[in-house]
């Protein structure tokens, strides 16, 4: 593992801007934003042609929302153990994240079930099929997500994330937010442009 | 998340690196590899096989459209049940053929060959690094890459016949089954394919970026990288911001297809019968497709651009003409890629005052294209030049970049546009511009970078041979076809015979046919000097054309790593040649200014106070501190 180097040294600045996985993450979340970027602009270009089934977000929505919110902020919560290395508060505060996130998952599905209901399917009017693909793309990337949590999730178990190892955290911490601000901007965009 | 979860990986695999040497074995070295040497080669040969197959089917339907009552049953061994027992070929398989030979040479030649292979051979070896930020990433860029050619060339053989709804895949034509043979399954295959080819190209490019930003050797400022990197980068900026669009286009034109939603299709009748889809939007696809396509445009060409204004700078044993301007305006090119798209779109009813913002957006194009022009010429004016086969066709990319791009200021009128479009003319356009011109650069850049990726020469004669029967052979191609576009010949047309303004130009149309099999032999020529140079050409010296940038100062056959012991540190740009004062018409780019103090300008004798202070900088060595 890393050696603890006590030597205060001051070093000439390094050509290196940032560490190249974590800009690979964000690199990578620049595609994703593109994907949606183009979906929902898609969205409007066909909303503006008219013909444009209007109905109202089943409730549930609302508090899957909040749950991802919760889910974010406990994340956030688990950054901030490790950093201080206490293990019991991230171990708690990561399980707390991993558990919001499939229930996110979970209401997200009891929602398109309350869509069906109001007979809004993902075959018929565009703007049901739109819904549909926005909740279910992101559903996918929760998922995806929920991987990558997964994995820090066992590395926190095993005592493997501390104030000296947080680049797989910080990599999850910045994924996760990134999926929950995306969220924010898809409920938001489909509550805006219904 | 393929993407982190290659993170996790790669970490550990630099991690070990550290601790233990093992020898790879034959499937780490050679087949799953994570040397970016080596990805490139993959890359380079698998786009050459493409490339064979992707200009076979031009030429075959080139002698369907020349001679109309040719016999073609000689081809009945290749294309079997395709071939009719009279010997013509089915006009469902020649849409097939226009189909593939688009997809092929712009996805999988130009893009995939072009962009693979060089920005992973040339960004790490010229920017001074070990390998890619991730070359588990990069392995699998590549190995995306290949399950979509898997994909693609399955569906060549499937009885229906691949997809064939033209490259463009436009709805409701690509998403009905009852619409042509080939819009069944070969266009399911097409959508899967395309979707991994999109896969590999932001894996790949997400790794160039981060490789060209974060892994620079000491001293490498952004100001001191050579073109080729500058292009390599912003063609993969490019790429990153326009795939995505395609995979959401494709996606939904998926959900079209399979699961009966309306994105794109509406009020359509089949032999009377109404289909069930109602409320979508054909034109949507379009605007989603060619926010991918434009871009696409210079995701082909930029990388062509660098090469060249690399090898024409050393060739000509000339500073390039205008560095700054070169980067501006290929950042401008970039920009505007982006905001022409609708340009594809004049005639699907758009409004016209929207038409002439594009047009007006497109005619500036012309602006930094012709910098760049201009700047390829003046660097050219009064060199030394050296006329190695690299340069010739570094040469010729510019010829011509320029004469296509002329006819791009006609297309670009969105009132010109209305007789214009979908002839002959938009073909002959964007095969000089784009086509043509990016596959010189890929013929430059092979000849220039062989004897770094192989250790050996090519031969010389058979390059010049190559260039000189290629370049006129391309000319009398598509000089010609201008005219049958201005005659109003349209294009993905099986055959001329039934109206009397195209008979006229039946001897014309032999002519292209002719020219086109003529420069299509011409490519044997290339092909059997570079695998014959591969194993038997002569040995490589250290610095083949006397030229600055990194890659030469690494061992002839470099392993994986590059260098061996430290990385070269860089204190100059990459142009230095023919400088006055010097003792050798070219310095590259790791010797420091305090040892040509005869060749120094005064700005420069105040770098070398600088000197110490690169050479203390931390190496930014991926195998030391693994990252």
């Amino acid at each position: 593992m890393e050696s603890i180097n006590y030597k205060v040294e001051k070093e000439p600045q390094e050509t290196l801007a940032m560490d190249p996985m974590k800009f690979i993450l964000w690199l990578f979340l620049v595609s994703i934003i593109m994907l949606f970027a183009s979906q929902t602009s898609a969205y409007l270009v066909r909303r503006a042609e008219g013909n444009w089934l209007e109905f109202e977000m089943p409730r549930i929505f609302w508090y899957s929302t909040v749950v991802l919110l919760i889910s974010s902020i406990a994340m956030q919560w688990a950054y901030f153990a490790a950093k201080k290395d206490q293990f019991k508060q991230l171990k708690i505060a990561i399980s707390i994240t991993f558990v919001l996130g499939l229930a996110f998952l979970w209401m997200q599905f009891e929602g398109w079930k309350q869509l069906v209901a109001m007979n809004v399917y993902f075959v018929g009017n565009p703007s049901g099929s739109f819904f549909y693909v926005f909740t279910g793309l992101h559903g996918f990337h929760i998922i995806s997500g929920l991987i990558v949590l997964l994995f820090s999730w066992m590395a926190a178990f095993r005592l493997k994330v501390h104030a000296k190892n947080l680049r797989r955290i910080q990599i999850c911490a910045t994924y996760w937010h990134f999926l929950d601000i995306l969220w924010l901007y898809l409920f938001v965009f489909l509550l805006t442009f219904n | 998340m393929s993407a982190i979860e290659g993170l996790e990986t790669a970490h550990h695999h630099d991690t070990e690196h550290e601790h233990h040497h093992e020898a790879p074995n034959f499937w780490q070295k050679y087949i799953f590899s994570e040397d970016h040497k080596v990805i490139a080669k993959q890359y380079l040969i698998t786009g050459i096989l493409w490339a064979v197959i992707g200009i076979s089917m031009s030429i075959v339907f080139r002698i369907q459209l020349g001679f109309q009552d040719a016999n073609l049953s000689w081809l009945k061994p290749v294309l079997g049940g395709w071939i009719s027992d009279s010997g013509k070929l089915d006009p469902n398989f020649y849409l097939a053929l226009v189909t593939m030979h688009g997809t092929i040479m712009v996805f999988f030649v130009l893009t995939a060959g072009l962009s693979g292979t060089f920005s992973n051979f040339l960004i790490p070896l010229q920017i001074g690094a070990r390998d890619m930020a991730s070359g588990f990433m990069n392995m699998l860029s590549y190995w995306f890459f290949f399950l979509a050619s898997v994909i693609m060339f399955a569906s060549l053989f499937i009885q229906t016949g691949p997809a064939a709804g033209g490259w463009v895949i436009y709805p409701p034509l690509s998403a009905l089954p009852q619409a042509h043979p080939g819009s069944g399954l070969g266009m399911t295959l097409w959508l899967a394919s395309m979707a991994f080819f999109i896969v590999s190209q932001l894996l790949g490019g997400i790794n160039y970026i981060t490789t060209v930003i974060n892994l620079r050797t000491r001293g490498m400022s952004f100001d001191r990288l050579p073109l080729t990197i500058w292009a390599f980068l912003i063609t993969a900026v490019l790429g990153l911001i326009s795939f995505p669009v395609l995979l959401s286009s494709v996606l939904l034109l998926i959900f079209d297809r399979h699961f009966g939603t309306s994105f794109y299709l509406s009020d359509i009748y089949i032999n009377g019968e109404a289909l069930p889809n109602v409320g979508g939007s054909p034109i949507l696809f379009q605007h989603l497709f060619w926010f991918l396509g434009h871009p696409e445009v210079y995701i082909v060409l930029l990388p062509g651009l660098g090469i060249t204004s690399e090898i024409i700078a050393t060739n000509s044993r000339k500073p390039i003409f205008g560095y700054r301007a070169m980067i501006a305006s290929m950042l401008g090119i970039a920009f505007l890629a982006f905001i022409v798209w609708a340009h594809h779109m004049f005639v699907t009813g758009m409004n016209p005052f929207l038409g002439s913002v594009f047009m007006f957006l497109t005619l500036i194009i012309a602006v930094p294209s012709a910098v760049k022009g201009f700047n390829y010429i003046t660097t050219l004016w009064r060199g030394n030049i050296v006329f190695t086969p690299g340069m010739l066709f570094s040469i010729g990319l510019v010829s011509l970049f320029v004469s296509g791009g002329l006819t791009g200021i006609i297309l670009g009128n969105s009132a010109l546009d209305i007789q214009l479009h979908d002839t002959y003319f938009v073909v002959a356009h964007f095969h000089l511009v784009m086509g043509a011109a990016s596959a010189f650069g890929l013929f430059a850049g092979v000849y220039h970078w062989f004897p770094k990726m192989f250790g050996r020469m090519m031969n010389n004669s058979l390059g010049q041979i190559h260039f000189w029967l290629t370049f006129i052979g391309i000319y009398l191609v598509f000089i010609p076809m201008h005219y049958v576009g201005i005659a109003g010949f349209p294009r993905r047309y099986y055959q001329f015979t039934s109206y009397d303004f195209t008979n006229k130009f039946m001897d014309m149309n032999m002519f292209i046919s002719v020219a086109a099999i003529f420069t299509f032999v011409a490519q044997f020529i290339f092909l059997w000097n570079f695998f014959y140079s591969i194993f038997k050409g002569r040995k490589a010296p250290q610095n083949p054309w006397r030229s600055n940038t990194l890659e030469w100062t690494a061992p002839i056959n470099p392993g994986h790593g590059n260098w061996e012991g430290e990385l070269p540190a860089v204190y100059r740009w990459s142009y230095d040649y023919s400088k006055p004062g010097a003792k050798e018409d070219f310095i590259p780019q790791n010797i420091p200014y305090s040892q040509t103090l005869e060749s120094n300008f005064p700005h420069e004798n105040e770098l070398i106070a600088t000197e110490k202070a690169i050479e203390s900088q931390n190496f930014n060595d991926q195998f030391k501190n693994a990252h």
